[in-house]
């Protein structure tokens, strides 16, 4: 028992060393920001160049000008913090699942734990190599707020589950979810960049969108996954593989806006709807989880707030 | 539907008017009028755009399910008589519009129905049109290969070798491959519109397999008390909803008796009293698979036959003993209280028809760990069974039984009933295990033996339940392949300068598969090329 009692409290440690390391990113990449504003520019800093992407820009998506030394050697740190912050946050969720002898996906705050250290994972496998630095501010803001949140309103102690969560599908399903929901933010973080250069005049052919495409690609068929291992859980569970139970409902709600959003592309003339799709999608799956969880009565509502 | 050939029209449904059909055999005079239109409404439908409005339909009109109470949606059958209640002006315009039955409302059926028709029809013609390309060799390339995905050009020593080696190395990498003249043509990834196809006809078999469970299936519920047994024969349900076309009269032979039934709960921590194990332990004989025990669980249904029980809930049956004003046993055993909050506080009643020389009816709480409330009223403090208590109040007078209409087990019906008093107060008692209470004006005596559990079973049989199956495997497996494998083409050309030329180009949103035309170009020992890719011209 003490020993349980010491990696939950390890998990808690982590955490909060984690939501330090990826404020002061947060700060950095501020500070990095003003630099590179500052810094002798030419003329005022505008957000997407008309006329399309530069083709070099440096690892805030902003060309790769005279931008000072000072501001790149920050934004590198800052990186090596959100490196810092995701291992930590990795450590966190081991220690977490450790104490509780099992996967740590069992109530809303171990969702969330997860959840922000897989959306921190992805965020940094695909922001490799693409020119959309500028994200990654936007990125880890997006991980300090969803792990604050599971921090200050979603804490439960390790405990055990409620039996009719105590299921082989628990892990298949949840993760599936987990991870495909970690993908959707990535995407919806980049498709909402993407809908502001538009706004600025950046074409079709925008890096930011290229990469929200490529990580709703696998996102999609994880999400579908994800839907399809918890009809096979509902039935036996519950003797029916699908009741239409509110959160049945929003995962399919999810599902459908998604693949509006990927058959949109493909149609003419609607790219811009497409994003917004994808944006709804996103949506649609945070009110999955936070509103249907809180608000809604149903099957799922042991979910345990 | 994904992807699209990123040179052809936008929306593919158009391109082709699938409804060639009609027109066959009749003289070529224009078409009638009628004809003209439906084949305008067929190409609208069938567009892409028209699959995209309708998806966005299908979702919105999901949305009020999700938030109105539903009937027919397990977690909670009281709410919609209880929202009728709340919202007596509201809730019959609702009714109209069948919000509180979405999911089997005409106009939703209409989305999906419409849905999938645009679907079929876009997607069929389609794999038509793929299933040509696929047996026809892989088309030349185009004048000006620097205008591709992907360009690749430089010196080679022998041009001949060198295509020769590029046809090779494109066929080991699982390439169609056709040499003709001076250039290698390519094609590679027509699964992906295979995988296309699969996934969007899997959802024509999901509906199949849907349509199975909600013609031929059937479900229902049943409360069984510890030592009781269940014959799996209608009559025998507490509730039953079958399918149109279910067939009640053969329902699988078998019957079960509830051995036993454990509940652990938490009983230290922040989450106190919370449900930590079920187990129901039942004998079950059937004549297809024999005898047995089992232990039903969460998640761990019995099955016999394809007929599933599982255990949904449980509680508390309490053991009431009614001797009547002349001292016979009127009604003893257990019987069922339903749960009414977290801690099992529960309800029920006692119908006491036969007593002589007036009927009762005895209305009852249960506390399986009864302690003092606020204001001195009982309350559960633990779900286990602590410290039982059962708290009466009784009733003399017409039970209403006779008179043929359906009535509650759960409830009194109150109309001829007189609620008993001593002393002009209404008589109440309240009783441990083992206790016995006179009931006021010498109607009888009431005896709290002891207190049974019972188990809910949720029993479901979905004949179409493996149909479903087999499309969901198959929509995972058509949507992954139709999303992961890049349709592509790659061209290698001989110039009448020595120069050689190599260029692919995508056919999906995706771009080419990196490297593939380095490694194609390491394959030919092509030397200073250079790599121009492409990014535009979607």
């Amino acid at each position: 028992m003490t020993q349980q009692l010491d990696l939950a409290g390890i998990s808690d440690v982590l955490v909060t060393s984690a939501l330090a390391v990826l404020s002061l990113a947060l700060v950095l990449y501020a500070i990095a920001a003003a630099l590179a504003r500052t810094g002798p520019a030419r003329g005022p800093r505008v957000l997407a160049p008309v006329g399309g992407v530069p083709r070099h820009a440096d690892d805030k998506g902003r060309p790769a000008r005279t931008t000072s030394g000072r501001a790149t050697s920050t934004g590198r740190a800052a990186l090596a913090l959100v490196i810092m912050g995701t291992v930590l946050v990795c450590l966190a969720v081991l220690a977490r699942g450790l104490a509780a002898g099992r996967a740590p996906w069992g109530n809303m705050y171990e969702f969330g734990l997860t959840g922000s250290a897989a959306v921190s994972v992805a965020f940094l496998l695909y922001l490799r190599g693409r020119e959309v630095g500028g994200l990654a501010a936007w990125l880890v803001a997006v991980v300090l707020v969803l792990l604050g949140v599971s921090v200050t309103s979603l804490y439960t102690p390790v405990d055990d589950l409620v039996p009719v969560l105590n299921s082989r599908w628990l892990v298949v399903h949840v993760a599936a979810a987990i991870l495909s929901g970690a993908l959707f933010t990535v995407g919806a973080v980049a498709t909402t960049a993407h809908l502001v250069r538009r706004r600025g005049g950046v074409s079709d052919d925008d890096p930011f969108a290229d990469l929200a495409h490529s990580v709703h690609l696998v996102a999609f068929p994880i999400w579908t996954f994800a839907v399809i291992a918890g009809a096979v859980w509902a039935e036996n569970a519950w003797g029916r593989y699908w009741g239409w139970d509110p959160k049945e409902t929003w995962a399919f709600i999810t599902w459908v806006l998604y693949a509006a959003h990927l058959h949109a592309l493909s149609t003419a003339g609607w790219r811009r709807g497409a994003s917004l799709l994808a944006v709804a999608g996103f949506l649609a799956f945070l009110f999955n989880f936070f509103g249907v969880n809180i608000w809604i009565p149903g099957l799922h509502s042991y979910a345990g707030v | 539907m994904e992807s699209q050939e990123s040179r052809a029209s936008g929306a593919q449904g158009v391109a082709e008017p699938p409804l060639r059909g009609l027109d066959r055999g009749t003289p070529p005079k224009p078409p009638s009028e009628l004809v003209a239109w439906a084949r305008w409404a067929w190409r609208r439908l069938t567009a892409m755009r028209t699959a995209v409005v309708l998806l966005i339909l299908l979702a919105s009109a999901s949305v009020p399910g999700s938030l109105l109470p539903q009937r027919g949606v397990a977690s909670d059958p009281s709410a919609v008589p209880i929202y009728y209640r709340e919202h007596p002006d509201l809730a019959p315009w609702l009714d109209r519009l069948s919000l509180f039955d979405v999911y089997s409302a005409p106009w939703f059926a209409a989305i999906y129905v419409l849905l999938l028709t645009s679907m079929t029809g876009c997607v069929v013609p389609r794999c038509a049109r793929l299933w040509r390309e696929v047996r026809s060799a892989p088309p030349a390339a185009p004048r000006r290969l620097s205008k591709e995905d992907g360009y690749m050009s430089g010196e080679v020593d022998e041009a001949e070798d060198a295509l020769e080696a590029a046809a090779r190395h494109l066929r080991r990498r699982r390439f169609r491959v056709v040499r003709h003249g001076d250039e290698v043509r390519a094609a590679k990834g027509q699964v992906r519109e295979l995988g296309n196809l699969a996934f969007h006809l899997s959802l024509l078999v999901l509906l199949v397999g849907v349509a199975g469970g909600r013609l031929f299936g059937y479900e229902g519920r049943v409360a069984v008390v510890e030592g009781s047994t269940f014959a799996n024969v209608a009559s025998s349900y507490d509730a039953l909803t079958p399918a149109p076309w279910a067939d009640l009269a053969t329902l699988e032979p078998l019957e079960f008796t509830l051995e036993s039934f454990a509940a652990e709960f938490e009983t230290e921590g922040p989450r106190f009293g919370e449900p930590r194990g079920f187990e129901a332990l039942v004998s079950y004989r059937s004549t297809e698979e024999g005898e047995g025990t089992f232990a039903v669980r969460p998640n761990r249904p019995l099955d016999i036959g394809g007929t599933k029980f599982f255990l949904t809930g449980h509680g508390y049956a309490p053991e009431l003993t009614v001797r009547d004003g002349n001292g016979d046993v009127a009604a003893s055993g257990p019987t069922i209280f339903l749960p009414v909050d977290q801690t099992f506080t529960s309800d029920g009643v006692v119908k006491v028809p036969d007593a002589r020389p007036r009927s009762l009816a005895l209305q009852g709480l249960f506390l399986p760990t009864g302690v003092e409330g606020p204001e001195g009223k009982g309350v559960s403090a633990f779900p286990g069974l602590v410290n039982p208590i059962v708290q009466l109040s009784a009733y003399t007078g017409d039970l209403g039984l006779d008179d043929g209409s359906p009535q509650s087990v759960f409830t009194l019906d109150f109309t001829d009933l007189d609620r008993l008093e001593r002393n002009g107060e209404p008589w109440r008692a309240s009783l441990a295990p083992g206790q016995t209470v006179r009931l006021p004006d010498g109607l009888g005596s009431v005896t709290f033996d002891g207190v049974s559990r019972f188990a809910n079973f949720q029993v479901a049989r979905d004949p179409g339940k493996e149909i479903s199956l087999v499309a969901a495997i198959l929509l995972l497996g058509g949507l992954t392949t139709s999303l992961a494998v890049r349709r592509r083409r790659v061209w290698v050309r001989r110039g009448d300068d020595g120069l050689l030329e190599m260029a692919g180009r995508s056919l999906s949103r995706r771009p080419l598969p990196p490297d593939e035309l380095m490694m194609l170009a390491a394959a030919v020992g092509l030397s200073g090329g250079t790599d121009e890719r492409r990014k535009g011209e979607r």
